[in-house]
């Protein structure tokens, strides 16, 4: 296990990733985040409060769980027991401009997913992708409009994101 | 109210849910973090998610049901499954078909999860030994109804948090009630202490041997009780008298608005429905404060959905 980013540097990747985001998004009165669980949810709610105050106005966040939207479901040989968790948007996503969150963006399965579970949710004005790690090894045709950190691993190497929120401290790890 | 969450590792393995006498307090509390999820699809203008997507349930109901069967093709629909409805009436089984070659021709037509109601206690388990398809118990006899409990069980944790160290009372005709027995399960796996309340002549003759208190007195546990789930009288299943009448029913096992008086002021009242009012439960206390009767229907759906897709997804890991 290794260390690729400390507590100090995942602080100051997410400050520049929300400064980037408030440029882009200073003209848009909409602008609502939504993370995918599980580490996107504490990211986004960050990355909202982040832009708040960036912006000086609030910046509506919610919570995204894709289970039901993941495409091994129903693959026997994906021995693994779905989570199911809840979905807490308290907004209507229809014609908002969603900032969509997650840790890793790795195969972009779980994205595909994300904007699926969305669009059952509303039409929302755009989608923008913010993910604090990216690394090589996409399946689908999806790429990251924000991209906190870009990782060089393996292919058989994990990337973990431990936030202070659910693990000890803010840390990405590479198993 | 926020619900713990126990069960984060645990891992579902069951193809069928047949009752909930043989699960543990972990698949029990499994299916009800699971059921929580589901709720918000529901609330959608498109009421709708993909999991199920071209999956086909079959509801085979012997017995007569709107509640339940209705809640079931919802929670099926909601999920994309394709929806099969079987009645008795409509069916072969009035021209002598067994329930095995009804299953058997059934399941020839593709079919994936069979939703059973039936008559005779143990049918869905017959039904779990000869077929492919993943089983769910709608109601066996005087055996289990193991999702009405699932959704009271939700509906109490919902509304408080946890079981643990409820007080519960399960009132009325306890003998004829399969309702009775699931949530006596579920409920005390959970931690409650649960009381069965009714005439000795609606009490199962078993009922010493069951892990309950009994009372033969409302009055005796109503001011103790945090829970009271009021249960239909079911005059269709009543051979003889078992009470004088209707009015002193009511007036001993009632749970009318000068009983409530001596209620705890926060106790939850419950009823599976469809209610006899006026008989188990007074119109202003079936539609006051206390009421969670409609949560409970609501509930059921996602209640539902969560063991469909948790029994499918079990049979798809074993394909």
């Amino acid at each position: 296990m290794k260390t690729i980013l400390d507590s100090e540097q995942v602080g100051r990747i997410l400050d520049d990733m929300c400064s980037r985001i408030a440029a882009d998004t200073r003209s848009k009165p909409n602008v609502a985040v939504i993370g995918v669980r599980s580490r996107g949810e504490q990211l986004g709610e960050r990355l909202a409060m982040c832009l708040a105050g960036k912006l000086g106005r609030e910046v509506p966040s919610g919570t995204l769980d894709i289970t039901l939207y993941r495409d091994d479901l129903n693959s026997p040989q994906s021995h693994w027991q779905p989570q199911v968790r809840t979905t807490e948007i308290g907004f209507d996503i229809d014609d908002k401009f969603i900032i969509l969150v997650d840790d890793v963006l790795f195969t972009g399965r779980s994205t595909r997913a994300a904007m699926d579970a969305l669009i059952d949710l509303g039409r929302p004005e755009a989608i923008r992708l913010a993910v604090l790690v990216e690394r090589a090894g996409r399946e689908f045709p999806i790429q990251a409009d924000y991209v906190g950190y870009h990782a060089d691993v393996k292919g058989d190497e994990r990337i973990r994101v431990r936030l202070v929120e659910c693990d000890d401290k803010d840390e990405v790890v590479v198993e | 109210m926020a619900l713990k969450r126990k069960s984060r590792h645990f891992n579902w393995t069951r193809k069928h849910l047949l009752g909930l006498r043989e699960l543990s307090e972990e698949e029990i509390t499994f299916i009800l973090d699971t059921a929580r999820g589901f709720e918000e699809i529901s609330k959608r203008s498109v009421k709708k998610a993909p999991p199920l997507r071209g999956k086909v349930v079959v509801n085979l109901f012997f017995e007569d049901s709107t509640r339940t069967r209705n809640s079931f093709t919802l929670a099926a629909q909601r999920l994309s499954a394709d929806v099969v409805e079987f009645t008795k009436k409509l069916s072969s089984v009035s021209k002598g078909e067994t329930l095995l070659d009804t299953a058997r021709n059934l399941e020839a037509l593709g079919i994936d999860i069979v939703v059973i109601r039936h008559e005779a206690a143990g049918a869905p388990k017959l039904l779990a030994r000869n077929i492919n398809a993943c089983v769910v118990n709608a109601g066996d006899g005087y055996c289990e109804h193991p999702t009405q409990a699932l959704l009271d069980t939700y509906t109490i944790r919902r509304k408080r948090g946890t079981l643990e160290g409820l007080k519960i009372a399960i009132v009325g005709d306890i003998a004829h009630s399969r309702v009775a027995r699931s949530d006596m399960w579920a409920m005390t796996k959970l931690g409650a202490e649960v009381t069965f309340v009714g005439p000795p002549t609606l009490m199962p003759a078993e009922v010493s041997r069951l892990p309950v208190k009994v009372s033969y007195s409302l009055d005796e546990v109503i001011e103790h009780v945090d829970v009271v789930n009021m249960l239909r009288i079911q005059f269709e299943r009543m051979g003889g008298n078992p009470f004088p009448s209707v009015r002193e029913y009511s007036h001993y096992f009632g749970l009318t608005a000068e009983r409530m008086k001596r209620a705890k002021p926060d106790i939850t009242v419950m009823h599976p429905g469809p209610i006899n009012r006026g008989l188990e439960v007074e119109s202003e206390v079936a539609d006051g404060p206390n009421s969670v009767i409609l949560q409970q229907v609501t509930n059921g759906v996602a209640v539902r959905m969560a063991v469909l897709f948790l029994v499918n997804h079990a049979a798809a890991q074993r394909a």
